[in-house]
């Protein structure tokens, strides 16, 4: 049995200590928000935070998660209200939206730690999620939007 | 009880040829009467397509598959404008697999692909959208005991124009819904619209940044198990014998199964199926591609191209011409096999019982998925329920069923609910990919630098002769788009197409035959641009004579991007142009290549003429994503064979284009009223040839294999 704190809840968890986080969030919990795009930490749109950061929970075993503090999308805002959703909503980003959830964990970890990132900011921080779709731009647009949204004070 | 519920179906059948043309109305009806049970008892349909609740609230069901490209926001914007709908009391639905929602022009097929939509299916939503305007007007002209002609819908009320008497459509909605409908309502002018053509967000965004959502991969039935299946690694082999004695030790596996595509291991939990299939023993019996590789595959097509072939297009005398010439080039240009790579990898859950059949799934083709499941359970097509769900992505890939067919078999053999899910490497290796082509052009130049002859020898793989269609004339016109079409005035002119299939699987890719053959007609033209010693823009543009829409979106390309004006050292730029799906697009990019080789995009200007559109913002999108589609293909697609097996596996090496290699890319919209065109998959066309014809503008190298090969281009 491993103990879990997800989206500020606490959960134990009957798994294989080597199953992914990722799957323990899906099947497990329910959290089908996070997705599964490669398995091998190539596409970022498994991301969640833990204790804060983003990983990837495809190739993060539930065990390493074990009692620390896990954020999924569905736990970023209680309402889709955080900048980073706003600014999504604001510049109709996703298309699919499949890789959306992993791409908005990371641009909030990017955020938490940098209240004003510059292109090249967002590059290195985003350069682990992949859109088939092609909404780099619009992203890199909202990134800066919701940047100025938490500046103007709408904001964690 | 509402009269039009209670029509027969001999009725409907008899209305339907009554009206004639009225095949619109007519497909749609006996649904209404299926969804009018299903529906909240306070909701009133005026068609299977529109449903108004007592509270005024709009529901549009839409048939089309969401996969990126806004259809279901488009639908809802086209039958609301027409239905003169409050766009806040909008909301929309997705259909079950049922052709009253599929196009009533293909028999009421049910499909997203070839950008077909909006552009087949505009008249139809709008006549719908009309025809349940005109009942609530009817409605409220009853009501009020006045003509019809006195009032007039705006914004979910009836106006009673001489008294300014008003009714909501939650007023209205009842009595319509029990009214015929109209055999040919009066449709809006454009200069009406209030949504047609306006920038509208898209209802799917709120619920796709919260993780809301539903995609196939995040069904959840009660009882439901998760399957993976082990597939024959080589194309056409077989399970010879396996062994699952160490699977089923494993905690959680609760089945292992052989069905037609492989051994499917079944469990609680994905990753107890994962690891049970890891530890599966399996003999099989490859089959006659054991042996097959991209070497062999370009040695066959080589010496096949040395024959001539079935011929799709001759205009003039090309041999003559080209023995006449003052200049003549040859070229042979080569492209890969490509992945499509969604996003989300193929999935599918379904359930079977004795009575029933129900699939949730990503689709691309609802007709089909269902006619499969009908297949394999023996089941009436009526008993088999299509749930279709959010796609992660479809570029053609979820047109197949393939992954339905095994959730189908897998669940009907283990009498449960079964998700069936794919790996990456999986959907890498068992893909039904972009057809790979070898090409040969010869051409000639006159004294003065003028095109005057062209010939260009296809070798490859057909789609349409793997679906089990005939070539006629031993042509597959999908393999000839473009090429086959060349816009350019040229007197002499040959293109032949020789079928030699090798075993892979191949399938419809995002713009189809048009994403390889763009590349090479646009790369070619170029050639013969820099052999005449002309600017490439206005070699095209002299020869576009009789394509005035090609000209135009090539002429406001280069505006848009300061064809010809100075750029910053070391940038340089390429043009090309392109139609398909009823639409023009043309591309310029701006491009270096550092002395490493490796080649940056740094800006691409986007011209696109899509005749009359519905959401511009979405036509913009789809334009991006199109050229990021197939500036990845350009830049990194290759799916190799080697054994007769995929060699990539998953996106370390079948790379995705990154935002930190994200040009900036701009896109102009031409006004037009002419028909619609599509939009998913025009963007995509042009940008391996603009980008090439940049990196040969930058370097002198003339890129005739894709992808584009750094190493090839280092110190030039």
């Amino acid at each position: 049995m491993i103990p879990l704190i997800v989206n500020g809840k606490k959960h134990t968890v009957d798994a294989e200590p080597d199953t992914p986080l990722l799957w323990v969030l899906r099947e497990t919990l329910g959290l089908t928000g996070t997705k599964y795009g490669c398995g091998i930490a190539q596409c970022g749109a498994c991301t969640v935070h833990l204790d804060g950061k983003p990983i990837r929970s495809c190739a993060t075993a539930v065990s390493a998660a074990s009692g620390k503090k896990i954020t999924t999308i569905e736990g970023l805002s209680p309402d889709g209200s955080h900048p980073v959703q706003k600014a999504w909503i604001a510049e109709d980003v996703p298309q699919c939206g499949y890789c959306q959830s992993g791409q908005i964990m990371s641009a909030a970890a990017l955020l938490a730690t940098n209240r004003k990132p510059s292109d090249a900011d967002i590059d290195a921080a985003m350069s682990g999620n992949i859109c088939r779709c092609g909404t780099y731009q619009r992203i890199r647009r909202a990134i800066h939007r919701a940047a100025s949204l938490m500046a103007q004070g709408g904001a964690k | 009880m509402n009269p039009i519920v209670n029509l027969s179906r001999r009725d409907f059948l008899r209305t339907g040829l009554a009206a004639g043309g009225g095949l619109v109305l007519g497909l749609y009806w006996p649904s209404a009467r299926r969804i009018a049970r299903a529906a909240a008892a306070e909701e009133f349909p005026l068609s299977a397509l529109v449903r108004i609740a007592r509270d005024g609230t709009v529901t549009i069901v839409v048939g089309q598959s969401e996969m990126g490209q806004g259809i279901i926001t488009s639908v809802p914007m086209i039958i609301a404008d027409e239905l003169e709908a409050d766009w806040s009391k909008v909301r929309w639905e997705q259909a079950p697999a049922d052709p009253a929602f599929g196009d009533p022009a293909r028999g009421g097929q049910q499909s997203t692909a070839g950008s077909r939509s909006i552009r087949t299916m505009l008249t139809h939503w709008r006549k719908i959208g009309a025809a349940g305007r005109e009942m609530l007007v009817s409605a409220a002209a009853r009501q009020w005991e006045v003509p019809a002609e006195e009032c007039y819908a705006e914004q979910n009320t009836v106006i009673h124009r001489p008294t300014g008497r008003k009714l909501t459509y939650g007023e209205l909605a009842e009595k319509a819904s029990q009214l015929p409908p109209p055999k040919d309502p009066k449709l809006k002018s454009p200069d009406q619209f209030r949504y047609i053509g306006k920038k509208i967000p898209r209802l799917d965004v709120p619920d796709k940044v919260t993780g809301r959502s539903l995609y196939g991969i995040d069904v959840k039935v009660p009882g439901m198990l998760v399957a993976t299946v082990e597939r024959c690694p080589v194309f056409g082999g077989k399970v010879a014998s396996f062994d699952a004695t160490q699977t089923k030790a494993v905690k959680g596996v609760r089945h292992v199964v052989q069905i037609s595509s492989g051994v499917a291991v079944v469990a609680d939990y994905y990753w107890a199926a994962k690891r049970g299939r890891d530890a599966l023993k399996i003999t099989w019996d490859e089959g006659p591609n054991a042996q097959q590789s991209s070497a062999a595959i370009t040695k066959l097509w080589a010496e096949a191209a040395k024959q001539p072939g079935p011929v799709a297009k001759k205009v003039g005398d090309p041999e003559s011409a080209l023995a006449a010439a003052a200049k003549k080039l040859e070229a042979v240009y080569e492209v890969p096999f490509l992945a499509h790579a969604t996003m989300e990898p193929m999935n599918c859950t379904a359930h079977v019982t004795q009575e029933s059949c129900d699939i949730w799934v990503g689709t691309q083709n609802q007709t089909r998925t269902r006619a499969e499941g009908a297949r394999i359970t023996g089941l009436r097509p009526e008993a088999v329920k299509v749930h279709t769900m959010m796609l992660g992505g479809g570029f053609g890939r979820r047109g197949h069923v393939d992954f339905v067919r095994e959730a189908v078999e897998t669940s009907k053999a283990v009498k449960a609910p079964v998700k069936v899910i794919w790996t990456r490497e999986d959907d890498m290796r068992h893909g039904f990919y972009r057809p790979a082509t070898y090409n040969v052009f010869r051409a000639a130049l006159d004294e003065r630098g003028a095109p005057i002859a062209w010939t260009h020898r296809i070798v490859g793989p057909s789609i349409s002769a793997q679906r089990g269609q005939t070539l006629k004339g031993g042509l597959d016109p999908s393999m000839l788009a473009v090429a086959g079409e060349l816009p350019y005035a040229i007197p002499n002119l040959e293109v032949q197409y020789i079928y030699r299939d090798v075993g892979i699987p191949v399938g419809v890719w995002r713009s189809v035959g048009a994403s390889q053959n763009a590349f090479i007609t646009e790369s070619f033209i170029d050639e013969l641009a820099a052999a005449a010693g002309k600017d490439p823009f206005e070699f095209r543009r002299e020869l576009l004579v009789k394509a005035p829409r090609h000209k135009r979106v090539l002429e406001l390309a280069a505006e848009k991007a300061g064809w010809g004006k100075p750029l910053p050292p070391g940038r340089f730029r390429g043009i090309a142009v392109a139609f398909s799906y009823g639409s023009y697009a043309a591309e310029v990019a701006e491009v270096s290549v550092a002395k490493d080789g490796k080649v940056r995009v740094h800006r691409v200007v986007c011209a696109v003429d899509c005749g009359m559109y519905v959401n511009p913002d979405q036509v913009e999108a789809q334009m991006e994503g199109g050229i990021v589609y197939g500036l990845t293909a350009a830049l990194y697609g290759e799916i190799t064979i080697e054994n007769g097996r995929v060699k990539q596996s998953n996106f370390h090496d079948y790379p995705m284009l990154r935002i930190n290699e994200m040009p900036v890319v701009e896109v102009h919209i031409v006004q037009s009223n002419e028909n619609p065109g599509g939009v998913g998959e025009p963007g995509v066309p042009p940008i391996a040839p603009a980008v090439c014809n940049a990196i040969f503008a930058a370097t002198g190298k003339r890129i005739r294999k894709l992808p584009i090969r750094p190493e090839e281009l280092r110190g030039a």
